[in-house]
């Protein structure tokens, strides 16, 4: 049973960094409208731009927060980079930005290659990390954007990258987590060329035609739509009720499920499976899309901001789930979170 | 358990501009012209609800009649 829980750290803030340009919904295929797909998935429109990485917009976030926290970056003692979308296949991007953020070198760096669940496994290794207090502060960058060739800007995708700061506190309640990982379903989305799998060559690189009459080449997103839909209702639910089981959880006092921003359809089924009102869960996906592994963070810091008062204890869960096919659950607690103004480049 | 005569009315509620007439135990879902990839998600999100079982996609892609999709979830009970 992947269950986890990490005492004395505590989270302190979150800010996004997301392209200032805005990219509405269009249709793109014969079969449906981008009505039908607006109302389906909940995505009206999502920030695009080839102009920044990932890592462009992690570093923007990341130096709002520091800024915002009044941190002195030579206490940061550890950064993780989560992404799918890293700088360069090696060197790690989690170690460039050691050097763009100015970050001391006796930096713990590394870098963990997840999408949708990876907030919150990128939560469990920092803080596990920090746990016996030899680290007192860390960074947790993770998101999703630019990708290795040019694309148009995809209709359920949109970029963002994340900054979460923990702090090493005595006392404090820290995390729970659930964890869980099925690789039968590694091809449901996959990114098939570029690894060493299947090798670059120009063959991969000419588009064909797939199954849902778009054209696409080896180095972009495949995915199984319906599988990822069934994986998603059913695991979702059944992660959160293992946490809140496994550690008796008072459900009465959580305020906020802040559920990965999959799309509309699979996470409104999942909050009626929960039993959980609208309120109880914040949507990003609206403006944003689906933002990968900053979808958590990102709905935070967008959503959240106006809602979350210093000074009173806020309790949340958020729940990753897809690529992978791996999903995680975190339980956590916050007291005085800085929220940074989102992010625009 | 739920009878294919219910399973075909719960599979028409998930269009929203085919009339529910249309839909029999021997319509070939794929060939109705509000069929796409969204009402699949809603067809799976329906027999999860209802039923209790996850449908793959290829459950969903291999089935050519209604009611060979009745009988896949039947299968799953």
């Amino acid at each position: 049973m992947a269950f986890l829980q990490i005492k004395n750290v505590e989270m302190v803030g979150v800010a996004g960094g997301v392209p200032k340009q805005i990219v509405p919904t269009i249709s793109t295929t014969s079969k449906y409208g981008a009505e039908d797909f607006v109302a389906t998935t909940g995505v009206a429109e999502k920030r695009y731009s080839n102009e920044f990485t990932t890592s462009d917009l992690g570093l923007a976030a990341a130096e709002r927060l520091i800024a915002d926290l009044q941190w002195e970056k030579n206490e940061i003692g550890a950064l993780i980079f989560v992404s799918q979308t890293p700088d360069y296949i090696l060197p790690a991007t989690s170690c460039i930005l050691q050097d763009r953020l100015s970050l001391s070198k006796d930096c713990y760096s590394l870098d963990i290659s997840l999408g949708c669940s990876g907030w919150v496994y990128g939560m469990s290794v920092i803080s596990s990390l920090m746990q016996t207090g030899m680290i007192k502060k860390a960074i947790l960058i993770a998101g999703d954007a630019r990708k290795q060739c040019f694309e148009e800007a995809d209709q359920l995708f949109g970029f963002a990258a994340t900054a979460t700061a923990l702090e090493y506190r005595d006392g404090a309640d820290g995390f729970q987590f659930h964890f869980g990982t099925d690789g039968s379903g590694y091809d449901a989305i996959i990114k098939p060329v570029g690894g060493c799998r299947n090798q670059v060559t120009a063959e991969n690189l000419v588009p064909k035609m797939c199954e849902d009459g778009r054209m696409r080449h080896g180095f972009q997103t495949h995915m199984k739509g319906l599988d990822v839909f069934a994986f998603g209702i059913t695991t979702a639910p059944k992660s959160i009720k293992k946490l809140v089981a496994e550690y008796n959880l008072n459900v009465e006092k959580i305020e906020y499920y802040v559920f990965h921003q999959a799309n509309k359809k699979m996470n409104e089924t999942i909050r009626k499976k929960l039993k959980l009102t609208e309120e109880q869960v914040p949507y990003s996906m609206t403006n944003f899309g689906n933002t990968s592994s900053a979808s958590i963070p990102i709905t935070i810091v967008t959503q959240l901001k106006d809602k979350i008062k210093s000074g009173k204890r806020t309790e949340f869960i958020g729940c990753g789930f897809g690529v992978g096919l791996s999903w995680g659950t975190i339980h956590f607690t916050t007291e005085n979170l800085v929220i940074s103004n989102l992010v625009e480049l | 358990m739920k009878s294919l005569e219910e399973f075909v009315e719960l599979f028409a509620e998930q269009f929203d501009e085919t009339d529910a007439s249309v839909f029999t135990p021997q319509t070939v879902f794929h060939d109705v012209e509000e069929w796409s990839s969204l009402t699949g998600l809603s067809v799976i999100a329906m027999v999860d609800e209802e039923f209790d079982v996850t449908l793959k996609g290829d459950d969903v892609k291999t089935s050519v009649t209604i009611e060979d999709l009745y009988n896949k979830v039947i299968s799953k009970l």
